[in-house]
């Protein structure tokens, strides 16, 4: 099962480097990761999406607990939260398609960041369906390049867990 | 007054009350050496990096205090690899200096520069690379911290030499606070009770203990009082070994892949099974599915990742072993229950067991020498009160089946990630720290070798260790395998070169015996403990002895080979 996974960590050099390499020795599977910091310079948020049945998921959050440099680890997909991703998609734009993606990037609330001749660069934001959605529809005017950000989330209001210096 | 990062090491490790480290300088690390020259510690010059690493283990494992050790960079660094993962697989607390080029020079490939923190990342509880002075204390004191607490580790300090050069004021941090760092020691006094209801409710209660009863100060009275105050049998995990008296008449002997007929029985055929600081690991466990099959389990350790990690548990408690024991003993001794009576039957079974197999081997009289055999009278001429160390392999499992240990901290052995030449080093670290008392490595042929260049240290510092090699002429495990289930076939296990290790010992300075007949064994053991120096002990035995009882590698504890 897919879970997102949110962490706060120290805001110092090797931490990412902790996390990747404890997903990497013990074998599990990292499908997206964001690391920035947050309000408090001191501490970044890493949010991660993998995948496992129940005990490689409970091992996952167990074995980053015990990172020195891991505050908290909240898995958000046992409570309530908000997930999005944007991507920056390439796709090629013939005179003769270039009305009907429009339409399509409007519908989807998207927007045309550059323009050539031959390509619209498209920005898209939502969670993970939507853009599955979008990018499956593109597909069809031939897609060159594509640029995902991986996923970003928060619980929602109330069950936030906070962050220092943030209310 | 302010003072170099140098005299900051020097001084941090004097408030830690470290007394003695173990190292070999260089270049990147000669600002700290410079230090240390007018200060009390104590400083044991090995000859291998990685020895200073094992001998600071070994140190930790015998006193149960932090080990330190310190290096240089580059090379320096690489070698304490092998030492650092080895205390990391057993929980060991050490602190590891190296040394580093400047920061300037940091990712310049410079000389002797190694990405020391990178490399050992995943092999040590936590590292750090200080880059400013002024941190320097600070995190000396979160190492010693974080080494030391929870579930104990190796932690590793790399110093750029121009933060060794730099000065800042010096203040010893009195605490620590670490947002992300906080063990839990209290064990849940709701889960405590399920766990004693489970226990009241069995039949044929198995306990299985691990290293953790050994670093939990006191936890192994604490099982003690289990174990006989509800009379429940206790099996030992090596690395539990010493944890319960190993002549107790509950004791089952080691669990696992070389453990006895009647512990695996047991666990086979448990129906609770409480583990209590161990980690159900694949030696112990064989072929997971068919591990305690019809058993409820119990898990206390300090590690909340160790549990549920291999074998599903019932009840977890999160917690130091002794205290997670002192409230179940409690727990349970509020149930009435005639806990003798109620497992007569099961202790009975046991014996039964005990009956239809025990550990055993026969030697003839003038035939070749049993390892066995030797093991059996080291245990019987030190009267089992040794500090014993082991290398890995036959060495080590016949030491753990014969050599009965009944406490704490005297059996030292790389369990987890079996390190052959492990043992030497940390019996020098072991005899460091206890100077008049009797320490023990035993080795292979093959293992000594792999750190033999320490006898160099063992002279110079006479610390009067003595080495007993089980000379097989083989890399005996592995042959063993080969023996059993690759056909015979020995590709590249014959050890048939080796020194004369009688010659060697004398050209180290230390004392060399031989003995290769089982009456030859008592005397030369007695005329070893009789010396204060050094001594290797050459016993040339049977080439083709083999460790049994044996469950091969991926299989269920049921198809144990026993002979």
């Amino acid at each position: 099962m897919r879970h997102t996974i949110s962490l706060l960590v120290e805001n110092i050099p090797g931490v990412l480097a902790r996390v990747a390499g404890l997903f990497s020795g013990r074998g599990f599977n990292i499908e997206s990761l964001c690391v920035a910091e947050t309000i408090d310079p001191k501490i970044s948020r890493i949010t991660l999406v993998t995948n496992g049945d129940e005990q490689i998921i409970e091992q996952i959050k167990k074995q980053l607990n015990k990172l020195i440099n891991i505050i908290k680890v909240v898995d958000l997909s046992e409570i309530e939260s908000v997930e999005r991703e944007m991507a920056l998609i390439k796709v090629r734009a013939a005179p003769e398609h270039r009305a009907e993606i429009l339409r399509i990037v409007d519908i989807f609330r998207g927007k045309v960041v550059d323009v050539s001749p031959d390509y619209y660069t498209v920005e898209i934001t939502g969670d993970a369906n939507k853009l599955q959605a979008f990018i499956e529809l593109l597909r069809h005017f031939r897609i060159k390049e594509i640029a995902r950000t991986g996923t970003v989330a928060l619980p929602r209001a109330r069950k936030a867990f906070k962050e220092k210096g943030e209310e | 007054m302010k003072l170099t990062g140098a005299q900051i090491v020097i001084q941090s490790l004097i408030k830690e009350g470290v007394n003695i480290i173990f190292g070999l300088p260089g270049g990147a690390i000669i600002d700290v050496y410079d230090a240390l020259y007018d200060s009390p510690i104590k400083h044991i010059l090995v000859r291998h990096e990685q020895a200073a690493i094992h001998a600071a283990d070994g140190y930790a494992r015998a006193t149960g205090r932090v080990g330190v050790a310190m290096v240089t960079s580059g090379p320096g660094a690489t070698n304490t690899v092998t030492g650092l993962a080895t205390a990391y697989m057993d929980s060991i607390p050490i602190v590891v200096f190296t040394g580093q080029v400047p920061t300037k020079l940091i990712g310049n490939d410079a000389f002797q520069e190694a990405d020391i923190v990178g490399i050992t990342r995943p092999c040590t509880k936590h590292n750090f690379l200080v880059k400013d002075v002024n941190e320097l204390a600070k995190t000396i004191k979160e190492a010693f911290y974080i080494a030391g607490s929870g579930r104990p580790g190796p932690v590793l300090i790399d110093l750029p030499k121009d933060v060794q050069q730099a000065k800042a004021e010096f203040e010893y941090p009195k605490e620590v606070r670490l947002a992300g760092y906080n063990p839990k020691y209290k064990a849940h006094i709701g889960q405590v009770k399920k766990a004693a209801q489970l226990i009241a409710s069995a039949r044929r209660p198995v306990i299985y203990a691990g290293g953790g009863v050994i670093y939990s100060k006191g936890a192994n009275e604490e099982l003690r009082r289990l174990a006989e105050g509800f009379s429940m049998p206790v099996t030992n995990t090596l690395m539990g070994l010493g944890g319960f008296p190993g002549d107790h008449p509950l004791w089952l002997g080691m669990l696992g892949m070389h453990g006895t007929y009647r512990a695996n029985m047991a666990v086979i055929h448990c129906d609770v099974l409480i583990g209590i600081g161990a980690r159900f690991d694949d030696r112990v466990t064989g072929k997971l599915e068919e591990f305690a099959p019809d058993a409820k389990i119990v898990h206390i350790d300090i590690d909340p990742a160790s549990i549920s990690k291999n074998v599903i548990v019932d009840v977890p408690i999160v917690g130091d072993c002794r205290d997670a024991l002192l409230k179940l003993n409690q727990a349970l001794s509020n149930i009435n229950i005639d806990w003798e009576d109620k497992h007569r039957d099961w202790l009975e079974q046991i014996e039964e067991w005990k009956k239809e197999h025990v550990l055993s081997y026969s030697q003839p009289e003038g035939g070749p020498l049993k390892p066995q055999y030797v093991i059996e009278k080291l245990y019987e001429l030190t009267k089992g009160k040794a500090i014993v160390s082991t290398e890995v392999g036959q060495n080590q499992m016949w030491t753990a089946q014969y050599y009965k240990f009944d406490r704490p901290r005297t059996f030292l052995t790389s369990g987890g990630l079996g390190t052959m030449g492990y043992g030497f080093p940390a019996a020098i670290g072991a005899q460091a720290a206890f100077p008049e008392k009797l320490v023990i490595d035993i080795a292979g042929d093959g293992s000594i070798q792999m750190n033999i260049q320490e006898l160099a240290t063992a002279v110079s510092y006479r610390l009067p260790v003595k080495v007993a090699i089980l000379n097989n002429g083989y890399l005996g495990m592995v042959r063993q395998w080969q023996q059993l289930f690759y056909r015979g076939r020995y590709s590249q296990t014959s050890l048939e070169y080796s020194p004369d290790f009688v010659k060697l010992a004398e050209a180290y300075g230390a004392v060399g015996l031989r003995a290769t007949k089982p009456d030859e064994v008592e005397a030369t053991i007695k005329d070893a403990l009789s010396k204060d120096v050094p001594v290797f002990i050459d016993f040339v035995i049977e080439r083709e002895e083999n460790v049994y009882p044996m469950v091969p590698a991926g299989a269920p504890l049921s198809h144990m080979l026993l002979v």
